[in-house]
């Protein structure tokens, strides 16, 4: 996020896109809920009929997949109604000749036909979005989990650069991350092309430096492969592969094909705190910490490190996962001592810049967002101050991109998989709570009513749900929350695994798969 | 500048911003006046009256939650008449208050029991009708006792005003007021209640009215350690209290997050449950013929040693990859960074960040 959680409160024009706020990310709800009470206007995108939806001032409700035309069309009709933040563009940013000969056909009656919302909305909520004092967009995977997902968010920024709303508070590109330290994740170098703080390892200069600091002679340049890449290449070029605590099995695309080629590799090895689908597969399982039986930091949404602190001991013989981490590279002629959490934190400081300042005994006095190059700086609460990360911002012009797997007569509907209020990613946790899974115990299919009726499908009937990759049985439910055309359902149940039907086909920059749209279709089960 | 005002509270010169309450002026210098139905995140609706105040000229005892401080104004926390105000309303109060602190969950954090001890109030000065509601236990979250309800109205407040779902009103007038969901129904008819169990309304609840189902039962309240920590599910990193007994975590309770204050929703409250769960692997596993058998850590690390060794030997370093997790800590993935890069060779490290 540019901005902090809590200035969303104070925005006065808040554009939703993509994101289930008040079910996905609860406590975020609770600041866009109040900046709705405060006056604000809200406008919401989704194809879903959600609780923030129905909160909105506006329900863009888009077919699936159309978000770029729908931007571009609110570009369209800044600049034609000169509503464009001149000085900002001037000042601040480059290619904008290239944005406004790109959107010139995304006039609203053209993005009418493409994504079913009326033109005069669109007119509107471009209007408002511009002409806001501070407008946050918010956005999630129904932004980016598209093929062309970093388009998506080209888009996105394209439309903030353009009047001049980032760069101050309340007014920014926040994506809502989706799980407790994926941000700090990728802040530490968890990713295939960089190291911490997103130093890009192709760089020569960053494999000298890190090479220093770590005691080795070099480092490899080979750019890596990304999860979906290691997934498809199990068992041919990837022979071996160590999972730590994560469960592709049930959240990956296609998932027929990733338990396959798991099964294929020479060696698995799964650290996690339950014998999960994925863990099934493993040659060795070692037992691993729960949040609540270590110490250490999470990175969240909006780039604040906080502390997790140890509570209770591990089950059994189970061990923190850092501690695990440093035996096998100590097996493997590395040794990795540590003395605790802390000292780790003491090393990512001195070779991460953004977390230069961060220690755990300053985080005793309270949590500190990144940049925090230095011990006496204090946090930055929102970015792109006066000048982008790369100087210029830059547009980038991008055209709607039909989705990859469209319905057809065979696979008529489009299915969109997303989450639950009640549970989070593939249920591991929330489906050993005592609690919530007694309350959700079940998932089920939202299909229409039109759809049901055609497919002689009443609500609660178990019904078959087919892909081109897989099928799925589950319960229906009919409701208006989905269009017709459209069936949605989490992928939080290992007993309905639904990313056996999803498409694979991935965003060529990201390498984020298109969950958010596949061809499908619905039988009732006899 | 702010403008201040100065008064004197108990014979203590006290000044404060212009603006502040009596109570917030009292609460400045550490002079103790009770409250039921004030919390400082939420409107004022002065209804408890526990917090009166004397001030001489005044048409009565004002609650000084809702008292502006004048300049020059004096104030008698605990004077006769202030402290005679405050036993009869606990005596009102106990007068329709289940007998049962021996058994209740909030006994030793509740305020009607601190404050009668405070007082020296005793049940039984006024006889009189009790109510008798049934609990309301129909979800595996909440528990909630209106028998027990004191109509602060904090837990209306924090979901109308923090919470945002307008779960719960009053209902009914005198005797018969009730805290309820719409139609009377329970919290978990939802579609009508529009509760989404986010237990928010717990964590302000003064008495016993509204508890953790999860915790009762499973330790007094002075028994509990808490650890600040920060929750494991979403992105958004709720700062919550994991409340432990034994080496046992037993709940979670709100503490002032700097993300979330006191909100929570129903994951990051009422979804640790994991954690004790007796799925939960406790020693490493080797697949032997297709099934797993206990081992010792130094059999399971001296077997990944050599498997990933034969791998890397046979292949070279990218035929193997790592995947890291965003459920684990900073400094856990930044080891699996350095693991992948400075000990194994490859770049083969990403995690689920694009699912």
């Amino acid at each position: 996020m540019t901005n902090s959680i809590q200035e969303i409160a104070n925005a006065d024009f808040i554009l939703a896109t993509g994101t289930n706020t008040t079910e996905g990310h609860p406590i975020i709800g609770i600041q866009v809920k109040k900046a709705v009470r405060n006056g604000a206007t809200l406008a919401v995108v989704d194809p879903r009929s959600t609780e923030i939806a129905g909160l909105a001032n506006y329900h863009l409700r888009i077919k699936s997949g159309t978000d770029i035309a729908l931007l571009n069309g609110l570009a369209n009709v800044i600049i034609a109604e000169e509503l464009w933040n001149k000085e900002f563009v001037t000042e601040r940013t480059e290619d904008f000749d290239a944005l406004r000969e790109t959107v010139a056909k995304y006039t609203p009656d053209y993005v009418s036909e493409i994504t079913g919302v009326p033109a005069e909305t669109i007119k509107e909520v471009a209007r408002g979005y511009a002409k806001a004092k501070n407008a946050s967009i918010l956005y999630t995977m129904g932004i980016t989990q598209h093929i062309c997902g970093t388009h998506n968010v080209f888009a996105v920024a394209n439309l903030t650069m353009l009047c001049g709303q980032i760069g101050k508070e309340s007014s920014g590109v926040n994506p809502l991350r989706g799980q407790n330290n994926v941000q700090g994740a990728c802040d530490m170098g968890a990713l295939p092309a960089f190291f911490p703080a997103y130093q890009p390892v192709a760089l020569e200069a960053n494999r000298a430096k890190f090479a220093a600091a770590w005691g080795v002679d070099e480092l490899p340049s080979k750019t890596g492969l990304t999860v979906g890449e290691i997934i498809d290449e199990a068992g041919k070029s990837v022979k071996a592969i160590y999972i730590l605590g994560e469960n592709p099995v049930l959240s990956d695309p296609d998932s027929n094909h990733a338990a396959h080629n798991l099964e294929s590799l020479d060696f698995l090895v799964v650290q996690d705190i339950f014998l999960t689908e994925t863990a099934q597969l493993a040659d060795v399982v070692l037992p691993a910490s729960s949040f609540a039986e270590k110490d250490g930091t999470f990175s969240n949404t909006e780039r604040r490190v906080q502390r997790v602190r140890k509570a209770v001991n591990p089950p059994g013989e189970a061990k923190a996962d850092w501690e695990i981490i440093c035996m096998i590279a100590t097996a493997l002629g590395y040794p990795m001592n540590y003395g605790s959490a802390g000292e780790i934190m003491d090393e990512i400081a001195k070779v991460t810049p953004s977390y230069g300042g961060i220690s755990f005994a300053r985080l005793e006095n309270g949590s500190l967002q990144w940049p925090c190059p230095t011990a006496e700086h204090p946090g930055t609460k929102f970015l792109h101050v006066g000048k982008f990360g790369r100087g210029l911002g830059k547009f980038h012009a991008v055209e709607h991109i039909p989705p990859n797997e469209m319905p057809d007569e065979e696979y008529p509907l489009i299915l969109s998989t997303g989450r639950r209020r009640y549970h989070y990613h593939t249920g591991t946790m929330t489906q050993r709570t005592g609690a919530l899974e007694v309350f959700y115990p079940t998932e089920y299919l939202e299909i229409n009513c039109i759809d049901a009726a055609k497919l002689g499908i009443e609500d609660g009937d178990k019904v078959r749900v087919t892909s081109r990759r897989g099928q799925v049985e589950v319960a229906a439910k009919i409701t208006e929350i989905v269009t017709p055309g459209l069936v949605f359902t989490s992928f939080q149940y290992p007993d309905v695994p639904i990313n056996k039907l999803t498409n694979a086909a991935r965003d060529p920059i990201s390498k984020i798969p298109e969950y958010k749209v596949c061809a499908v279709k619905v039988e009732k089960v006899s | 500048m702010v403008a201040t005002v100065t008064l004197t509270i108990d014979g203590i010169q006290v000044t404060v911003p212009k603006g502040s309450t009596v109570l917030e002026a009292a609460e400045s210098v550490g002079v103790f006046i009770p409250t039921f139905c004030h919390d400082p995140e939420l409107s004022k609706p002065g209804a408890c009256r526990i917090c009166v105040v004397e001030i001489p000229g005044a048409r009565n005892l004002p609650a000084s939650c809702v008292t502006e401080a004048t300049e020059g104004m004096v104030v008698y926390t605990a004077s006769e008449a202030v402290l005679e105000a405050r036993k009869t309303n606990l005596e009102l109060l106990l007068a329709n208050h289940p007998e049962d602190c021996l058994t209740c969950n909030k006994n030793g954090e509740c305020k009607l029991q601190d404050y009668a001890y405070y007082y020296g109030v005793k049940v039984g000065a006024f006889p009189g009708e009790k109510h008798n509601y049934p609990i309301e236990e129909d979800n595996p979250f909440i528990v909630r006792d209106m028998n027990k309800c004191i109509l602060c109205g904090k837990c209306v407040r924090m979901c109308q005003e923090i919470q945002g779902n307008n779960a719960i009103d009053f209902a009914y007038r005198g005797f018969n007021a009730l805290v309820t969901p719409a139609m009377g129904t329970t919290y978990s008819d939802s579609d009508i209640s529009n509760c989404v169990f986010c237990g928010n309304c717990v964590s302000v609840c003064p008495v016993g009215a509204l508890s953790e189902k999860g915790m009762l039962g499973k330790a007094r309240k002075w028994e509990i350690e808490k650890v600040t920590t920060t929750c494991p599910y979403c992105g958004v990193g709720c700062s919550f209290d994991l409340n432990v007994k034994d080496g046992k975590v037993i709940g979670v309770t709100s503490t002032d997050g700097d993300v979330n204050g006191r909100a929570l929703c129903v994951k990051g409250r009422f979804g640790y449950g994991f954690i004790n769960h007796p799925d939960r692997l406790k020693k490493p596993l080797i697949k032997k013929d297709g099934k797993f058998e206990e081992a010792t850590w130094a059999e399971a690390i001296a077997f990944v040693k050599e498997k990933l060794g034969a791998v890397k030997a046979n292949y070279g370093p990218d035929a193997i990859a790592l995947l890291s997790s965003a459920r684990c800590t900073n400094e856990e993935n930044y080891l699996m960074n350095k693991l992948a890069r400075a000990v194994l060779g490859t770049n083969s490290v990403d995690h689920c960040a694009r699912l």
